[in-house]
């Protein structure tokens, strides 16, 4: 679209889930309900002092292992000061000096191609609380306030919107595979602040970088690249290069252009210094090795177990990647004996359409893996046909009753190899001048049986079976 | 009777002879005689109700906190104006620790506004007086706990220090002053003016009172991170007076007299005494050694004591915006508001120790300030820390002499060759260690203080050594306006 070079660094913002918040022990938990999670601290109360919650720092550890970053040897905090009304205490606690992870690296997968992202730093940090502006007045809900957040900065080393919002997308489900977050970003559980430069090709020097605050959504991220590319573009093309500054932007979603905030002069100075209230704390490396063990399959080398050992198409794997929940019911479904490209099927066509029209979590959902595998047996054993293995499935989910108790003696297939021959037999015997104009080329006769046979066994036959002792008595 | 010390009020309330109700009536008919005339509180508590009086040596008594604490139900004002009317809903942690023990609040004493200060001047209240002489001050921060003990308004009061704020206005009012380890006493609940400096700790009229007293506050706090577990300390059980064999030293580069070539009267007096002190240690089997120290490090402690101090302040009362707590300013937005209520709710001298601060933590001068104070602290810190190998403790005499005149005083950085013998007591905060003030006689006919400060942790070696050196003197219990000398 341009032709120019783009370099975009990325400041993906994570909430954690844990049961208290990460310097007090007020709930951290989404509330619809204004100010009812909330500590002394939380509000900045005179002589408040900040706890740090080791749960969130396992888990800010965890992502940084699994970045390959270097850990520090010390854990301890700084204080980022400047005055906001959504900023209780007038500083934020982050890390600064000592992020939690440093230098890391992480592959991505974007349109097919592979790319190596470099990882600048990963830090633990409080959220702010949460402004909503009316006409005449603004309220503030501390509940966020406090709230454990990591803040993911990348090297600016993507050069498209579509590698930015990869990258993205593969971090949200790294969040969840780890449990480390829900990554909700409708409950603005994911933030980001994009960098955008453009320059020539072969240029040298990377190009002046705009900084876009407070993007919410991945497809404002990919928006909101794609206006700065093209509004740096223009400019350059029409020899106003220089009107390209550093400064900090926002993006206006109802335009879907970014508006100047502030330019680089009027850049806070936070003067960061160390938090004196939380004592330095040695991280051991036998707490980095428990937290090793931690670290589940992640959802690259389970797409490439999916691909590679279980041999379904990328476009199959991909889709069950997407969630957790959808790779592990998968993954439990082929444990459990199903064929991985039969389950793959089922979880696909049926099942998550089912949740998506139903409006559940797989984790709701009635017919658990065992379950499923009792349709699948029957299928496979030829006991149902798939017309009848969809039924019983939509019935089961309908009426929440085991699969089995639908397989009766009545809707069993005759699968009775003497039993089916007998009745074929019977069958021959009556049709003899068919059989003869069928022996003599009339070979679409052939399916004339087949519904004679049906038509005897009100449908009930099996068909393979049926077919298989036709064709062995027609053609012999 | 309030003016008796805990264990003897103790006795008298389990022998029926005194009840506690009786007791807080009169410590608070003093707290407004004490009002009168020094000024000392920003509230006294007149409905107090009494406690049962149980085996706990402190059930029943009264004291006082300084009003930096954090008391629940009771207005905590810091003696500033940005919390003229705040009333927190929770206690800090030494406060709840105290109530456990049946111990009686009556009031909340006055200071320099949120410990910013030495004079005991600065207060949104006004001028705080000292009892022996009420044109004095009584230095601070903890004006108001140093000026009621003095008085015999309870045995004990809370105080807090950040530089000397309970140790040198304890010397100016004749009386106990005592900070113990740092995070020995959560800080759960007291106002922030620098936290990795900030104490909790007592002041009282005897040594004994003080570690009665830190005994039921300390504890580890899961409220504060830098709290540690005291359990297996009694610094009551730990007093036995035998200290022979002890080894403290005192630092020549701020006794000797050859240091101040316009040595005045008062300044000869005070050291002289100092010396008596010495004299009356060594009586009792304590060596005590002088030990020369680089004066460029010592004539370094005040600013780094400024710099640091400033920096953690300007940072640590950010939170005073008057949006949530206070009285919520004026203004058209809410930028507008935050200055208002912080224009008008400082004093000036705040004011100009947050513009420090700022600049001391700008970008551009960090490393400049900020971080070589941080380095200077450290070597002082050192410096101790390889004298405490050697040493229990260090003595030095507090101050330049007797309580200063109001008026004509200046809370100023002291830059004159007496500033290090002004702030010397710093050293106790930068490196946490137990510090403690006793009256060691009068010069001018004021009373005088000298100071004995240790490692970290080892509180009960230290106040047995104050303890032992308190009985070889008459300044125990002492009230002001009693003719003493």
């Amino acid at each position: 679209m341009s032709k120019y070079k783009a370099v975009i660094g990325l400041e993906m913002h994570c909430e954690l889930k844990s049961n208290s918040k990460v310097f007090s022990n007020a709930c951290n938990e989404y509330s619809e309900i204004a100010n009812i999670n909330v500590q002394a601290l939380d509000m900045a109360f005179p002589g408040t002092l900040p706890v740090v919650n080791k749960e969130c720092v396992r888990k800010a550890l965890l992502m940084s292992i699994v970045l390959n970053c270097k850990q520090p040897e010390y854990l301890y905090f700084d204080r980022k000061n400047y005055y906001y009304p959504d900023l209780p205490k007038g500083y934020q606690i982050t890390q600064m000096h000592s992020p939690i992870g440093i230098d890391g690296h992480i592959t991505i997968n974007c349109n097919g191609y592979e790319k190596d992202i470099l990882i600048h730093d990963i830090h633990l940090e409080e959220d702010s609380a949460a402004l909503e502006h009316f006409s005449d007045a603004s309220l503030i809900d501390y509940n966020r306030s406090g709230v454990p957040l990591l803040e993911l900065v990348t090297e600016p080393c993507f050069n498209s919107a579509e590698e930015a919002v990869a990258f993205l997308e593969e971090m949200r489900r790294i969040y969840q595979y780890c449990d480390v977050s829900d990554a909700d970003t409708q409950k603005g559980q994911i933030r980001c602040d994009v960098n955008v430069s453009i320059m020539d090709e072969d240029a040298k020097e990377l190009g002046t970088k705009v900084e876009i605050k407070n993007v919410n959504t991945f497809a404002n991220v990919f928006e909101a690249i794609n206006y700065e590319i093209k509004r740096q573009s223009e400019l350059k093309d029409a020899g106003r290069y220089a009107e390209v500054v550093q400064e900090t932007r926002r993006f206006d979603e109802e335009t879907g252009t970014t508006k100047r905030m502030r330019g680089k002069v009027d850049a806070i100075d936070y003067k960061y210094f160390v938090e004196p209230n939380i004592p330095k704390y040695k991280i051991d490396n036998s707490w980095l090795e428990e937290i090793k063990k931690d670290i589940p399959e992640l959802p690259r080398e389970r797409k490439n177990k999916y691909i590679n050992s279980w041999h379904l198409s990328e476009y199959d794997a991909n889709i069950i990647i997407k969630d957790k929940s959808y790779a592990d019911y998968f993954d439990e479904c082929v444990n459990s004996g199903i064929d991985a490209k039969v389950a793959a099927n089922w979880l696909i066509v049926n099942i998550i359409a089912y949740l998506s029209k139903e409006d559940i979590s797989i984790k709701e959902f009635f017919l658990t893996p065992k379950l499923l595998k009792q349709i699948i047996d029957e299928l496979n054993k030829g006991t149902i046909s798939s017309k009848q293995a969809k039924e019983i499935f939509f019935k089961a989910l309908d009426e929440e009753k085991v699969p089995s108790s639908y397989i009766s003696k009545d809707i069993a297939q005759i699968s009775d190899k003497g039993a089916l021959e007998e009745i074929i037999t019977n069958i021959l015997n009556n049709n003899s001048k068919q059989i003869e104009e069928y022996k003599n080329g009339k070979t679409n006769l052939f399916d004339y049986f087949v519904g004679q046979v049906m038509k005897e066994t009100r449908g009930k036959a099996n068909p393979i079976l049926t077919k298989e002792i036709l064709k062995d008595k027609l053609d012999n | 009777m309030v003016e008796l010390g805990i264990k003897k009020l103790h006795e008298l309330l389990k022998s029926g002879e005194v009840t506690s109700a009786e007791l807080i009536k009169e410590s608070l008919q003093k707290s407004h005689e004490i009002q009168e005339k020094c000024n000392a509180f920003v509230t006294i508590v007149d409905d107090a109700l009494s406690t049962q009086v149980t085996d706990d040596v402190l059930s029943g008594i009264p004291f006082g906190i300084k009003d930096n604490y954090s008391t629940k139900g009771i207005l905590s004002t810091g003696s500033s104006n940005t919390l003229r009317d705040y009333v927190p809903f929770f206690d800090a942690t030494a406060v709840a620790n105290l109530r456990i023990h049946g111990a009686v609040p009556v009031n909340k004493t006055a200071l320099d506004e949120f410990g910013m200060g030495g004079t005991g001047t600065t207060a949104h209240t006004g001028v705080i007086r000292n009892p022996w002489d009420v044109k004095r001050m009584c230095a601070g921060s903890s004006s108001g706990s140093a000026a009621a003990v003095a008085a015999g308004v309870y045995p004990y009061a809370l105080g807090s220090d950040t530089g000397d704020s309970i140790r040198k206005p304890a010397a100016f009012c004749g009386i106990v002053g005592y900070k113990p380890t740092y995070g020995m006493i959560s800080r759960y609940g007291l106002f922030p003016f620098a936290s990795s400096l900030d104490h909790c700790g007592v002041l009282t009229r005897s040594v004994e009172d003080a570690a009665i007293v830190v005994d039921a506050m300390k504890g580890c706090d899961e409220l504060d991170q830098t709290s540690w577990d005291s359990q297996d300390i009694s610094l009551a059980n730990s007093l036995n007076g035998n200290v022979a064999g002890k080894k403290l030293f005192f630092i020549k580069e701020i006794v000797d007299e050859s240091n101040y070539p316009d040595l005045s009267k008062e300044l000869k007096e005070h050291l002289s005494n100092f010396r008596k002190t010495i004299k009356n240690l060594e009586r009792i089997g304590v060596s005590v050694d002088e030990v020369s120290i680089d004066k460029t490090l010592l004539n370094a402690i005040p600013s780094v004591y400024v710099c640091l101090s400033c920096a953690e302040a300007t940072s640590n009362m950010s939170n005073l915006t008057g949006i949530i707590f206070g009285p919520r300013g004026k203004g058209d937005n809410v930028t507008e508001m935050m200055k208002d209520h912080r224009t008008k709710g400082f004093s000036p001298l705040i004011k100009r120790r947050f513009v420090i601060g700022s600049y001391i933590l700008q970008k551009e001068n960090q490393e400049r300030y900020f971080v070589n104070a941080q380095r200077v602290r450290r070597l002082i810190v050192d410096k101790m820390k390889e004298l405490f190998k050697t040493y229990d403790g260090l003595i030095l005499p507090v101050s330049t002499g007797g309580a200063p005149y109001i008026d004509g005083s200046k809370d100023e950085i002291n830059a004159s060759d007496t500033a290090i013998l002004e702030e010397h007591l710093q050293i106790g905060n930068f490196g946490g260690f137990p510090s403690i003030t006793i009256p060691n006689g009068f010069v001018s006919k004021l009373p005088v203080g000298v100071n004995i400060t240790g490692d970290c942790y080892d509180d009960a070696n230290i106040l047995n050594i104050a303890y032992a050196l308190e009985a070889t003197m008459n300044y125990k219990g002492m009230i002001a306006g009693d003719k003493y000398e």
